[in-house]
């Protein structure tokens, strides 16, 4: 009743392909950008900024990197951990090699890096698919980690073999470091991934998310009506990376500030950020931070819960919350295979008619 | 143009010998046809005659290893699915090759991506949307606009086609093929598997495009009424060989034709 469409007419083709036609739609997200820039910042903490909404924003990026290749382009791909890395020691080494350079164009160049690496594991899927093409994109996750691991370079020659990100400024205001304001670096993301989110949801409504979906449907009607397979394909692969990329920056300069590559990117994240397009929702923008924030908050809660409240052991809570995973991705993928944004599609659906029958 | 031109109808495509097998089996054996500009040609033939085979090689999909196809003019011994499509060929299929994740609007623009602009739907202008992308988005939309109002669609605009109807997802995608503008469409089955009243719809639209956008329509078709009724010329097919070729009536009085459909004594 108090959702629905009803009188809202269209009276041209731009506002009938808006991103948001209904008008409540627009209410909410503004509200939820209002919470998110005037609210959140001064309610938060230190723990809330650094372990809640700063990892839950990167890995919506990484999220979205991830869903344009498999969601939209259904080319299955788990690599992410590998190329996120690909992201972090890029974006180490840009503003090492060159301290004077902005910070947000450090974290784009690193984008643009690791879509060049992507484009280049992105060339067997021209011949392969499905299980086949994961297998390759994992021997990259193995290549990448062990590249990293291995050749001193990528660090720096430090002892350690670890990445530490120097302490950058922008337009004047301390973002990465030790020294920086948690809200600060909340902040600086929110904007990075709003815009960056905002230019995906461009490319998959407009004639470039359609050629990914047209080869993702059926790639042999595709080819026959013009689209171009393996351009296609790699123009996937290299906007996703590039996504990854981002991501992976992000959480070397913003979240984490210093990480061994091998280990911080390692297997484990390309099956997390799998996770959360699977649970979220493929080919789906909002599915990708609905997503991420269930596998980000899941464990916190849990632990919170079950340590906290219950009294459980920490090590108790940790296996239980590998078993709560484990459940939950087979009941998504029985129960729901399209994830948290086909829920929220049939809710909204509900709520037209709510609280009448009919 | 000399006289003799004038009186024959121009041919947009005639295929020249051609032969296609897969390892040991032949799918097609040295068939030569032609299609004029403007004309319903009807390909029919048994199940099995090589009638796809033969859209296939048409459209680039299966390169043939005797004979050459001449399009337009420009003769070619073969050309890839999107150089076909880039030159104005489009079709449908014989099991609906839709998209499915896709609505029926997602679907039918897609049609159109060969006549958008480069480089306004490029990736950078594409990140903004606004502005360039945006402006070829709504020209295009108009034109899509136009198809979907022809084929009567406009209530399933903003359906995902997986859930339509399999009438409807034929009718969505001849709209499809018909986007591309193409000077040449290929029907593979447009009505199998259709009832009568839907067939009806069909035929109508196939005589409709013919007439009212001028497209060349080549045509497979198993429901002999609907061929007759439909075809200006019949090609006749029977185990990869061509076996008549000429109008409905010539075609209906064949001898060869009527013992490949009904068998042979032997």
């Amino acid at each position: 009743m108090f959702y629905r469409e009803s009188g809202q007419f269209k009276a041209s083709y731009a506002a009938d392909q808006a991103v948001f036609p209904i008008r409540q739609d627009q209410y909410g997200i503004a509200a939820i950008l209002l919470v998110a820039f005037f609210v959140i910042p001064y309610m938060g903490d230190e723990y809330f900024f650094q372990a809640i909404m700063v990892p839950v924003l990167i890995f919506s990026l990484a999220a979205i990197g991830l869903n344009i290749l498999t969601g939209y382009c259904g080319q299955l791909s788990l690599g992410t951990g590998g190329f996120m890395a690909v992201g972090a020691v890029a974006c180490y080494k840009l503003t090492t090699a060159f301290p004077e350079l902005n910070f947000i164009i450090v974290l784009l160049l690193s984008g643009v890096i690791t879509a060049m690496v992507g484009l280049l594991f992105g060339i067997p899927s021209l011949r392969i698919k499905g299980f086949y093409l994961a297998v390759a994109t994992l021997a990259a996750q193995f290549f990448l980690s062990w590249l990293f691991n291995k050749v001193a370079w990528f660090q720096n020659y430090a002892p350690s073999g670890t990445i530490t990100m120097p302490p950058r400024e922008v337009f004047g205001v301390l973002v990465t470091g030790a020294a920086s304001n948690a809200m600060h670096r909340y902040l600086f993301c929110l904007i990075f991934v709003i815009v960056l989110a905002m230019a995906a949801k461009n490319l998959v409504r407009g004639p470039i998310g359609r050629s990914w979906m047209a080869i993702r449907d059926m790639d042999i009607a595709a080819e026959l009506i013009g689209f171009r397979p393996f351009q296609t394909k790699l123009l996937a692969f290299s906007v996703s990376s590039f996504y990854v990329g981002v991501a992976g920056a992000m959480a070397l300069s913003l979240w984490l500030g210093s990480v061994e590559t091998a280990e911080a990117f390692d297997i484990n994240v390309s099956f997390q950020v799998l996770f959360m397009i699977i649970i979220g929702g493929l080919g789906s923008m909002m599915g990708s931070f609905l997503g991420a924030a269930f596998i980000i908050l899941t464990p916190i809660v849990l632990t919170n819960v079950m340590v906290g409240s219950l009294g459980f052991q920490a090590v108790t809570a940790k296996h239980f919350e590998f078993m709560f995973f484990g459940g939950m991705i087979i009941m998504f993928l029985i129960v729901e295979p399209q994830g948290l944004a086909r829920l929220w599609q049939i809710l909204k659906e509900k709520l037209r008619l709510w609280p009448f029958p009919y | 143009m000399s006289a003799a031109e004038a009186l024959e109808p121009e041919t947009i495509l005639s295929v020249e010998n051609i032969t296609l097998s897969f390892g040991a089996v032949r799918a097609i054996r040295d068939v030569s046809f032609d299609i004029r500009k403007g004309e319903i040609r009807a390909i029919i033939g048994p199940n099995g005659a090589g009638k796809t085979s033969m859209l296939n090689v048409i459209n680039g999909f299966y390169h043939p290893q005797e004979g050459r196809i001449m399009f337009r003019g420009a003769v070619r011994k073969q050309m890839k699915p999107h150089e076909a499509a880039a030159g104005g060929i489009a079709r449908t299929f014989q099991n609906v090759a839709l998209f499915r994740g896709m609505t029926t609007l997602d679907n039918i623009m897609t049609g159109r991506n060969l006549k958008m602009d480069k480089w306004r739907t490029s990736l950078i202008p594409a990140m903004f949307y606004y502005g360039p992308t945006q402006k070829e988005e709504i020209k295009h939309r108009e034109y899509v606009e136009r198809v979907i109002e022809f084929l009567e669609i406009e209530a399933i605009r903003k359906t995902p086609v997986g859930r339509l109807p399999y009438g409807l997802q034929k009718r969505v995608e001849l709209g499809r093929a018909l986007a591309a503008e193409p000077d040449l469409l290929l029907l593979d089955e447009p009505m199998a598997g259709m009832n009568l009243e839907e067939k009806e719809d069909m035929c109508r639209f196939v005589l409709d495009v013919n007439d009212e956008f001028g497209t060349t329509i080549a045509l497979i078709e198993h429901d002999m009424g609907v061929v007759m009724d439909l075809s200006d010329r019949v090609v006749v097919l029977d185990h990869g060989e061509k076996i008549a070729d000429g109008t409905p009536e010539d075609v209906k009085s064949n001898q060869n034709v009527i013992d490949a459909y009904l068998g042979v004594s032997h």
